[in-house]
C-alpha cells in the first residue's frame, strides 16, 4: 500500500546514540546496525563491518515518522507540490512513510487516477507514500466511489478530506461498505450549515476583529453523528485533524463504549491557540482553525492519555501569490512535514507538557497503526525506520531551507529547537543535513 | 517625508522606527486619542474663517483607494486632504486595474511608486490595510476593513460625543442593532472602553457576537435599555442579513418591531447618533431621524475635522500642543 523509488538499501551503522523507542521500551544509548536495510544488530560499540558509520553521540534515534495526512497536490496543482518535492519535504521531517489525501485536481476517485499516482511514487517518491482514495465521486457527497476496485489497486484508506460526506444516509453506506475493503474510512467532520463563511474560531477573538465565526460545534456534531453511526454499523472509522474539546469527547465517550474511532491532531492545534490570528497571518488560516486555549489543552490531555493516536501535519501547500493576500481572501492550509518536529518539541516537550516518548509515539507508531501498517520500530529484523534527532539544536525557520515547493509555514521567522539531522525510511538514507 | 513616529512607542521594538498609521483603535492610546481630538477641535475653529484652507501640507500626496462604495467617508477625507492643501487622487475599484483581476498587494505596490505620503484605504477584506502598509512606504489610513475597523469613524463619534455633552469619561452609549457585521461598532466600543464611558450593546441574538462582551461591554436583546443611556447610536441594518441561509432575523418588519429605535423606546432628551446610510423605518423611526436630539449631520461635520487631524498628525511630528492654533497659523 506505500510505494517509493526503488533504490539500493543501505550498509549503515549509527553509532553512539540515545536509542528511544516507546513501543519496544527502549531508551538506552546503544549503536544500531543496519545491514541491507534491515535492522541487523542493537548493541554497545558493534561491528561497523565496513558500512557508512553516522557518529551520532549526544543525539537521539527513534522510529522514523508517519504522517497520515499529507496534500502532496498532484495531480492538479504541481506547482505547489509534487510527489518528488513532498516526499524529501517528508525525509527532512523525519518521516518514513506519509499518506496523500485525494482531494486533487481531479479527485482520486478511479483506479486510473490512483495508478498514475501509483506509478509516479514508484519514479520519484523519496520516502514510501500510500494514496487515499475519495469516499465519494469527485468528492461531491452523492455517489460512493467503487471503493472495491480502488482497494485492490493500491488504496489505503478512503477519505473525502476538505469535504464532510453531509448525507448520514450516505456515510452509513460508505461505513458498511468500506468495511469489505479492509481499509479505513477517514472524516472530515465539518457541519458546513454551522461553519459557512467561517474564517477562524468562534470566540471573544472572532467577535474582537470581526472575522466570521466556524465554532467548535460545527467540527462536533458532525463527530458525534459519525460516531453514532460507526456504533451502529460496529465498524472503525478515523477522525482527521479534530481541533476542538467537544469532539474530544465524544471521541473518549465513544472509545470507552467499544466504538473502534482512532483519531488525530495536528501540530498546529497542539501548539496554537487563536489568539495568534491576532496578527492577521494567512499562514494561521485553516480548516479547522485555530481554537481557545480551553480546546488546545483537552487536545493535549487527549494526546497524552492515548484518546488521540496520532499527530498529523494536514501539510497543505498553497502557491505563494495566493497567501499574500488578506486573511480572508486567503485559501485554508499551512505546510507541516518538515516543521512538526521542531514545533511539537519546541511548544510541548521543552516546556513539560508533554513527554517526549508521547510525542515519538504518536507521531510513528500511533498513525501507522490507525491505517493498519506496519509500526516502524528499532528492533533486530525489523526494516530500519529510523530518524536521528538534535535535541539541542537551535535554529531559526527560513524558506530557504524548505524542500517543499510551498512556504506558507506558521513557523516561518520562528526560533525553534529540535533538529531533524538525518532519516532512514524503508532501509535506505532518505536524507541527512 | 515627515519624521517617522510611532502611534504606540511603549508596544514598538525601540531599535527599528516603523511608520505612524491608523489603522486599528487598538493601536492608539488614550494620549494618543485626546491629542487628536485637540488638534480636530483646532482645525474646527479655523474652518469658521471665510477662507477655509489651509498650507499646512502642501506638497503631500495622499491618495484615497476605495473598494467598496462610499459616500460620507470618501469624501471627507478628500475634503480633508484638500482643505489642508495635500494633493489628493481618488481610486476606486470599479474602472481601475481591481477590474483586471489585479490583487491588492500589486496594486498597493503600484500606487505606491508615486510616493505617496498616505495612502487611505476601504476595503472589504479584514487586515487589507495591514497589507498596504508592508508593501509600501506610506502611512495607512484604515477607511474601514471589512468587518474589522473604521478608526476614523470611532475618533469622529468620540469627538460629537464630546463636543455634545462634555465628556467621554462615565457616558453610557447603548450601541443598537447588527453589531456582529459591523466595524463601525468594534472600533467604537474599544475607543470608547479606551476614553472611560460605558458601552451596552443591543441587538438580535444571531447578530451579536459570541464572546462580545471580552472587549468590555455588556451585551443584551433587550431594548427597554437604551432608555437608560446617555447616548443610543443606531447601526445600519443590511436586507441581506435576511436572505436565505443567513436568517439572522426572520424579517426587516420583524426586526423594526422589535429593535427599531422609537420616539416610545426613548427618553426626552436622549441624544441619537447614526453612522449612515440610515434605513429609516427599520432600524431608525424617522421620527427620532429628524429630530433635534438626532446628532447624524454634526458626526458629518465632524468627520471633516477628525479626518483632517489624522492627516495632519501622522504627517507632522505629532503631538501637536492642545492650545496651539498658532502651529497651524504659521504653518
Amino acid at each position: 500500500m506505500l510505494f517509493a523509488k526503488d533504490t539500493p538499501r543501505e550498509n549503515i551503522v549509527v553509532r553512539g546514540a540515545r536509542v528511544v523507542d516507546p513501543v519496544e521500551g527502549v531508551d538506552a544509548v546503544l549503536d544500531v546496525r543496519v545491514d541491507d536495510g534491515m535492522i541487523a544488530a542493537l548493541g554497545q560499540n558493534l561491528d561497523t563491518n565496513s558500512h557508512r558509520v553516522i557518529e551520532a553521540e549526544g543525539l537521539v534515534v527513534a522510529p522514523a515518522f508517519v504522517d497520515p495526512h499529507v496534500h502532496l497536490r498532484t495531480p492538479g496543482r504541481e506547482d505547489e507540490e509534487t510527489i518528488a518535492s513532498g516526499t524529501a519535504a517528508a525525509a527532512a521531517g523525519g518521516y518514513c512513510a506519509i499518506l496523500a489525501m485525494p482531494n486533487t485536481d481531479p479527485v482520486v476517485d478511479s483506479a486510473a487516477t490512483l495508478g498514475s499516482l501509483i506509478e509516479a511514487a514508484r519514479a520519484e517518491a523519496e520516502i514510501p507514500v500510500g494514496f487515499l482514495a475519495a469516499i465519494t465521486k469527485g468528492q461531491s457527497g452523492a455517489e460512493l466511489t467503487e471503493m472495491g476496485e480502488l482497494a485492490d489497486a493500491g488504496a489505503v484508506g478512503f477519505s473525502d478530506d476538505g469535504v464532510p460526506v453531509a448525507a448520514p444516509g450516505l456515510m452509513r453506506r460508505a461505513l458498511q461498505y468500506g468495511a469489505v475493503t479492509g481499509r479505513r474510512i477517514a472524516l472530515h467532520c465539518e457541519e458546513r450549515t454551522l461553519s459557512r463563511d467561517g474564517q477562524m474560531h468562534e470566540g471573544e477573538v472572532s467577535a474582537e476583529l470581526g472575522f466570521t465565526g466556524y465554532p467548535s460545534v460545527a467540527e462536533s456534531l458532525m463527530v458525534e453523528r459519525d460516531l453514532a453511526l460507526a456504533a451502529y454499523e460496529r465498524q472503525p472509522l478515523h477522525l482527521l485533524h479534530l481541533s476542538a474539546w467537544e469532539s474530544v469527547q465524544a471521541l473518549r465517550r465513544a472509545r470507552a463504549d467499544g466504538v473502534q474511532a482512532t483519531a488525530e491532531v495536528t501540530p498546529h492545534h497542539l501548539c496554537l491557540t487563536d489568539e495568534a490570528i491576532r496578527r492577521l497571518d494567512p499562514n494561521l488560516k485553516m480548516n479547522p482553525p485555530l481554537r481557545s486555549a480551553s480546546d488546545r489543552t483537552a487536545l493535549i490531555e487527549a494526546l497524552k492519555d492515548g484518546t488521540i493516536v496520532a499527530i498529523a501535519t494536514d501539510h497543505a501547500p498553497h502557491a505563494r501569490h495566493e497567501k499574500d493576500v488578506p486573511f480572508e481572501a486567503a485559501p485554508f492550509g499551512v505546510t507541516g512535514l518538515e516543521t512538526a518536529f521542531a514545533a511539537l518539541y519546541t511548544h510541548l516537550v521543552e516546556p513539560g507538557l508533554v513527554p517526549l516518548e508521547v510525542v515519538l509515539e504518536r507521531m510513528s507508531a500511533g498513525p501507522a497503526r490507525a491505517y493498519g501498517l506496519d509500526e516502524p520500530r528499532i528492533a533486530v529484523g525489523a526494516p530500519a525506520n529510523l530518524v536521528l534527532l538534535d535535541l539541542n539544536a537551535s535554529y531559526r525557520i527560513t524558506e530557504e531551507t524548505f524542500r517543499s515547493r510551498s512556504v506558507n509555514s506558521w513557523l516561518l521567522g520562528e526560533a525553534v529547537k529540535g533538529k531533524v539531522c538525518a532519516t532512514i525510511a524503508a532501509g535506505r538514507l532518505a536524507y541527512s543535513s | 517625508m515627515a519624521e517617522i513616529r510611532v502611534m504606540r512607542e511603549d508596544l514598538r521594538p525601540p531599535t527599528s522606527p516603523p511608520r505612524r498609521h491608523f489603522i486599528s483603535i487598538k493601536d492608539v492610546t488614550r494620549e494618543d486619542v485626546e491629542r487628536l481630538l485637540a488638534t480636530a477641535r483646532t482645525l474646527e475653529r479655523s474652518m469658521e474663517r471665510e477662507v477655509k484652507k489651509l498650507p499646512t501640507l502642501k506638497g503631500r500626496l495622499v491618495i484615497n483607494v476605495f473598494y467598496e462604495s462610499s459616500t460620507r467617508t470618501s469624501s471627507s477625507f478628500e475634503l480633508a486632504a484638500k482643505r489642508l492643501s495635500a494633493d489628493t487622487m481618488s481610486i476606486k475599484s470599479s474602472g481601475s486595474s481591481v477590474d483586471k483581476g489585479e490583487s491588492l498587494k500589486d496594486t498597493a505596490i503600484t500606487l505606491g511608486a508615486y510616493d505617496p505620503d498616505v495612502i487611505v484605504i476601504r476595503h472589504p477584506q479584514i487586515g487589507a490595510p495591514n497589507l498596504v502598509a508592508r508593501v509600501t512606504e506610506a502611512h495607512v489610513v484604515n477607511a474601514g476593513d471589512g468587518k474589522h475597523q473604521h478608526p476614523t469613524q470611532a475618533l469622529l463619534d468620540l469627538y460629537t460625543m464630546r463636543e455634545e455633552l462634555g465628556r467621554l469619561e462615565g457616558l453610557h452609549v447603548a450601541i443598537v442593532g447588527d453589531v456582529l457585521h459591523s466595524r463601525v461598532a468594534r472600533s467604537l466600543i474599544q475607543a470608547l472602553s479606551l476614553m472611560g464611558a460605558h458601552v451596552t450593546l443591543v441587538g438580535p441574538p444571531a447578530l451579536l457576537p459570541r464572546g462580545v462582551e471580552a472587549m468590555g461591554c455588556e451585551a443584551t436583546t433587550d431594548i427597554s435599555v437604551i432608555a437608560g443611556a446617555d447616548v443610543v447610536y443606531v447601526l445600519r441594518m443590511q436586507r441581506e442579513r435576511m436572505q436565505e441561509g443567513a436568517n439572522y432575523v426572520p424579517s426587516l418588519r420583524e426586526y423594526a418591531a422589535r429593535w427599531g429605535v422609537t420616539p416610545e423606546r426613548l427618553r426626552p432628551g436622549q441624544k441619537v447618533m447614526h453612522p449612515g446610510p440610515m434605513n429609516r423605518g427599520v432600524e431608525i423611526d424617522p421620527r427620532v431621524a429628524d429630530h433635534a436630539d438626532a446628532l447624524i449631520e454634526t458626526q458629518v461635520r465632524a468627520g471633516l475635522v477628525t479626518r483632517m487631524a489624522v492627516l495632519y498628525d501622522l504627517l507632522t511630528n505629532g503631538p501637536i500642543e492642545v492650545k496651539t492654533e498658532s502651529v497651524l497659523e504659521v504653518a
